[in-house]
Order: C-alpha cells, then structure tokens, then sequence
C-alpha cells in the first residue's frame, strides 16, 4: 500500500491491463440458465423426489413384463379373489430368502366368498428369472423370462388377485403402461393446439383474436366430463384396444387446450412489441419464423411446467371414463379399467385388495403435481 | 343502471355462448354413425317384429329425424317448426327418450332440481370449508395448521372422486350409520315434499356434497391463502400491527377482505369441474340427478335424452359463472363495466 501526497491510498499490485473486468468473481455464477434452474429444482425436496419416481416409473413401462410375475389376462381358475401374498425371507430363524407359503382355497358357502388357507408348514422359494407367460420386451422382442415367478404349486400374489383370478400386481404394471402414457399424449395433443391457437390469436390480434378468444372462454365455461362422455361414446365399439386407446388420449388432450392457449397469448401481447420482433419482422421473417424462433423460446419452459400440472387431469380423466365403461375396455388394461371391477362396496368390503389401483393413481398424480410444483417456482433463476 | 346495463351485456353474452353450446352438443351426438332408431328398426326387421317397425318408423318421422341433419337441429332447438307438434327446446318442448319410451321432460323432472340442489351444496361446501381454513393456513403458515390443511388440500387434488365416494360411503355407514346411495330413502321417492322427506334428502347429501366439494375446496384453499399471504406482507399490516391491532380483528379487518374478491371470481372457475365431478359421483353413488341418465343416454344413443342432459349441465355452468360475475361487480366498485381501458 503506498500513500500519495495528497492521503491516496493506492494498491501496489501489478495491474494487468488484459484483465476481463466482466468475468464474475465467482465462477460458479456464471452458469447457462439450465444449470441455474437445476440448482434451484435441486432444493425443492419433494419436487425432486417425484421427478425421480416418476422418471423411474416411466422407465419401467417397457419392461413391465419382466418384472411383472405373470401376465395381465392370466386367469387362475382356482384363486379367485386371492389376498394378498407376503414375501417372507425368514423361515423358522433361518435364512431361506425369498418365499411364499402354498394357499389351498375353498369356497366358503355360508358367506359366499372365497377362504385361502396358507399350508406354513412349508415354505416355497421363488424363482428367479423364471420362464412362464411370453410377453413382448420393450414392445416388440418376445420374451418369457420374469424377474420372479411362483414355484410349482403355489402362487405369488403381492396385490392379491382379482375376480377371475388374474394377479393385480402384475396387471397394476401393465396398466401403468396405459395410465401413464395417456397423459402423455393427451398433454402432447392439448400443447400443439394451446401453443397453435394461442399463438395465432396473440400474434395477429384483430378478428382472429376475438374469434379464438370467444371458443377459449366458451369451452372453458363448459363442464369437461359430459363433454368427454359423449365424445368416448361416439368411439364406435368395433375398434380395436389400441385405436381406442389412442382415440381416448386425444379425446382427453382436446377440451384441455383452452388454458393453455390463454397463458401462450397473453405472453404474446406483450412479446410481440418487443424491439428484437421488430427488428426480425423488419429482416422480413415471416410469423411462422418469429413465433417458433423468436418468441417461444422465451417462455416455453412456463409452458412445460403447466403442462406438467395438468397432466394429472388427464389421468383422473382416463380412470373416470374407464371406471364408467366409456374409456378403456378390456382386454386393455389400465388402471381405470381394473378399478371398474372394485365399483360396488360390496366387493371393496369383502375383498378390499381389489380396491389397491387406486394407490398408485393417487401417488403419481401427487408426484405430477409437486413436480410441476418445483418446476415453476425453479424455473425463473434470476428471481430473487 | 350501470350494474343493470353490465347484467344486461352478461346475459347477452350467456345466451350467445348457450347457442354456441347448443351447435356443439348437436354435433357431438350425432358424431357416433347411426342413432337409436335405425339401430332399433335393423334389430327389429332382423327378429320379425313388424309392427314395432312401424312405431319406430312413425317416432323418426314424429321427431323429424329423417330430415337432413341441419333441419333436424334447427327443429331440435325450436327454430323451425316440426312436424306434427315437435316444437322444439325453446317453446320447452324437450324431445322423447326412445330408450325410456317416455317424453324427456317427464325422466328428467325431478332430477333436474335435485342437480341444482347438489351442486348448490358443494359450492356452500367449498365456500364454507375454504374460508377457515385458507385464512387460518395463512395466518399460521408454516407452523403445523398450515401443512396439514396443504397435506388434506393435497389429497383431496389427487384421490379420484369416484373411489372418495365409495370410501366415504363405507365408512359413512359404517361408523356414522349413514345411508348409502341414492338422494333420499326409496320410500319417498315421487312422493310430495314433505319435513320427513327434506330431512332425508339432507342426510343423504352429506357424503355426495362432500365427496364433490373436496378438491374445489383445496384448490380454494391454496388459492386464499396465496393471496392472504400477499396482503399479510404488506406495509400497512405492520402499521395496524405496530399500533397495537389486535391479531384477529386485524385479519378480519382489511386483509381478508383484500383477497376476498378472487375467491368469489374462483367460483366461476370451479364451477365446471364440480358440475363434473357431481355427474360422476351421481353415477357411483347412484344418486337421482341427471348424471346417471346422463350415461345411459350416452351409452344407447338416446339423442333428445343426451342433449337435453348436456345443454342443462352447460346452462347450470353458465348460470353459476354469471352469478359470480355479476357478484364480484357488486362487491368490488373498482372493476370496471365492459373492456377495460389503457
């Protein structure tokens, strides 16, 4: 430090005339915005761990028969409305791992209703990657190894089994397949048209505007479910599993739209007096040009996070219809249609497993919605 | 006159959007390829049965549905005059139920008010449930209170309303003695109003009511909260507080009635899902609303029962939505009549 004359303190070291005076102190705060928003999403806990759970389970979908014991339409003529199976590990204090306990069942006639005994005498290892039911691995490579079958004369039913029979574990992994894909596309038909006419009618304005604007608050005014019905109802009941199925999601993704479309115009209006669209209109882009590559972007991960909260409508939306017979019919399987057969309090009553689909529904909608939760309030990393 | 003038431009705008609606229903239901009649005269020639032939031939021309398809809607709503004294919705006049082999107006009747009774409910419901506890969740937020009202509000977003319903009714009856399905006891069905039969009919809406009012009312909840928390941060809170306001008179005071506005706008939102969810919960619960007719008519192509049904459920909506509409106006003297300026 040396002292001038006149009481300046100036530094004596070296100065380099080359130095960045714009490069932050810390590197670390000079990230891309991805990395910024991934930090912030990282400290929302429980937006973390649904996004995992979820991403997990999506991930499993083609491999659902691998993991599943038997395959979804597998009838057991002689374990009708079985309970559900534990896996014990310890038999008589010794090691045996994973086991089951063979069940005799027998109708009991007083009450009308299935009895199992489990014979605990004996335990059963389970096999593992066990030949049984041939599936198609990742859709298309047909295969019959499961992770873990039932051995010879017993059974292996975690969930319990349904009225004819057929396991509800294995068939809540195959509906999983369907539940958690139609909201997928559902989502994906309901983006296209929100971003197509909300962009439209924020961008042009004038009578386009008021048009688009009319059918947004029309069908928003309009109570989805009835809507729904009568368009699943018009699905002619001579297609097949997977057209219906694909029908359904569109069918889902096409009343959804409207608030979407209300967020992406509202954006619009007052993107696009924006200098950078002028200055694109004025190098004669034309509007397809500026709204994909100038003014979406902006806001397209607001987009993404809305659309992650509503994705579980949808799935609510696919049970329900399935649950009145106007969704998925069988043989398809997803969870709507097995929660169909749990629709009298009778059945929920006496063999309350049935009833066990609705677990996984209410987890993923939760894991959507606290995803969907994290995403916005990480996704604007320059906020406070 | 300036609030009769914006109620005026409402319910312009409503009966406007009804047509819109009315278009819409007309082309959904005729959208599946045949109707219930021609299907019933091809199963009928098919078994033999000529004379049924004949009545089913003499419905379609009754009903005009032998006319090309924008006649038939045109008559359907009551523009244009039908044959043999069909005259349409508007001259009230609601078509036959071909599965039902009865006239709409006749199936529907009572239902029809015991719709309206149910939603009106859950919209009490909602308003009553949601107000405690949004301001009480923002007033303790982040203490306990808060995150179990967020952790029930939760729940209620995610459980299916259909599987609440069948739950709440087992548990209802079994612990509580409620009564399961239905509006009322079966024995007071068609019967005339009576105190023994209002009393019935309360008992047997307290699971449906609540059933159809819980995720609206979470939603409701998180949203008063937002803006309680909103208005609790503001400089003029500190002041009242700093001056020795009393905690709960100080809510009650000027930041509720801040955030109270949107909270009543919200019910214009809510209104659709919950109409909704009542169609379905009335199809699980088997209640006397026009839901479970709704589906019926839906799964038979009963066209006039159908789009009777679906442009009620919509009148109700639109109703529900210019009522709160018209609400807020009253309660709020800054929202401005018509577009706004600047």
């Amino acid at each position: 430090m040396t002292t001038y004359p006149d009481d300046h303190y100036v530094d004596d070291a070296p100065y380099d005339p080359e130095i960045n005076l714009s490069e932050p102190d810390r590197k670390d705060m000079d990230a891309p915005a991805w990395l910024l928003v991934w930090r912030r999403f990282r400290r929302h806990r429980l937006g973390l761990i649904s996004g995992v759970f979820l991403l997990l389970s999506y991930l499993m979908l083609p491999f659902a028969g691998f993991l599943a014991p038997y395959t979804p339409n597998e009838r057991s003529a002689e374990n009708l409305y079985h309970p559900p199976q534990g896996v014990h590990w310890f038999h008589d204090g010794a090691l045996i791992g994973p086991y089951v306990y063979a069940t005799s069942g027998e109708a009991d006639l007083v009450n009308f209703r299935w009895q199992y005994e489990a014979d605990t005498d004996r335990p059963m290892r389970l096999e593992m990657f066990c030949e049984a039911g041939t599936y198609n691995l990742l859709g298309f490579i047909p295969s019959d190894t499961h992770l873990f079958c039932a051995p010879d004369g017993a059974t292996v039913f975690l969930f319990g089994s349904d009225r004819l029979g057929r396991d509800v574990f294995s068939r809540i992994l195959y509906g999983a397949q369907l539940s958690l894909t139609v909201g997928i596309i559902g989502i994906t038909v309901s983006f296209a048209l929100g971003i197509f006419f909300g962009s439209i009618a924020g961008y042009f304005g004038g009578k386009t505007d008021w048009i688009i604007n009319r059918a947004i608050e029309i069908l928003r005014s309009l109570p989805e479910l009835p809507l729904w019905l009568a368009l699943s109802a018009a699905v002619p009941s001579n297609w097949g599993p997977v057209a219906v199925f694909f029908i359904i999601s569109i069918i889902l993704g096409i009343l959804d739209w409207p608030g979407l479309a209300r967020a992406v115009r509202s954006k619009f209006l007052s993107l696009r007096e924006e200098e950078y669209v002028r200055a694109a209109e004025m190098m004669g882009a034309r509007p397809g040009r500026v709204i994909r590559r100038h003014l979406l972007p902006n806001f397209m991960s607001h987009l993404i996070a809305s659309a992650t909260l509503s994705i579980p409508a949808m799935i609510l939306g696919e049970t329900a219809l399935s649950f009145l017979g106007l969704g998925l019919r069988a043989p398809a399987v997803s969870w709507g249609v097995m929660l169909n057969d749990a629709q009298n309090l009778a059945s929920i009553e006496i063999y309350p497993w049935t009833a066990i689909p609705m677990l996984p529904i209410i987890i993923v909608v939760l894991a959507f919605n606290f995803l969907g939760d994290g995403l916005r309030d990480s996704l604007d990393p320059y906020k406070s | 006159m300036m609030f009769l003038k914006y109620a005026g431009y409402r319910l312009l705008t409503m009966l406007l959007t009804l047509w819109v609606v009315s278009i819409l229903v007309f082309a959904i239901i005729n959208l599946p390829p045949g109707d219930f009649l021609s299907n019933q005269i091809a199963e009928l020639r098919a078994t033999g049965q000529a004379e049924g032939v004949a009545k089913a031939e003499f419905l379609r021309t009754e009903y005009a549905l032998d006319r090309p398809l924008w006649m038939q809607y045109l008559i359907w709503i009551g523009a244009a005059p039908g044959p043999q004294g069909f005259s349409g919705m508007l001259q009230g006049d609601f078509g036959w139920s071909f599965e039902f082999d009865q006239p709409v107006s006749e199936i529907v009747g009572d239902a029809l008010w015991l719709t309206v009774l149910v939603n009106l409910a859950a919209v009490l419901f909602v308003y009553v449930v949601a107000l405690p506890l949004g301001v009480l969740a923002a007033a303790k937020s982040e203490t306990w209170v808060d995150y179990s009202a967020a952790f029930v509000g939760y729940l209620g977003l995610a459980t299916p309303n259909f599987l609440l319903a069948l739950i709440l009714f087992y548990y209802g009856q079994k612990y509580l003695g409620l009564p399961i399905g239905g509006l009322m006891a079966p024995e007071f069905e068609g019967e005339p109003m009576s105190p023994a039969k209002v009393q019935s009919i309360l008992i047997h809406l307290i699971v449906p009511t609540f059933v159809i009012g819980t995720s609206g009312a979470a939603a409701m909840m998180q949203r008063l909260r937002a803006n309680m928390l909103d208005e609790l941060s503001k400089p003029y809170v500190e002041t009242a507080k700093a001056k020795g306001m009393a905690p709960a008179r100080l809510l009650a005071k000027y930041p509720l009635r801040m955030a109270f506005n949107p909270f009543v706008a919200d019910i214009g939102n809510l209104l659709p899902a919950m109409v909704s969810g009542s169609v379905l919960v009335s199809v699980v619960l088997g209640l006397q609303t026009i839901g479970p007719a709704l589906l019926t008519a839906l799964k038979s192509q009963d066209q006039f029962l159908a789009g009777f049904v679906l442009m009620f459920v919509a009148l109700l909506t639109l109703i529900g939505t210019m009522i709160s509409d018209l609400l807020l106006v009253l309660l709020d003297p800054r929202i401005r009549y018509g577009a706004r300026e600047g």
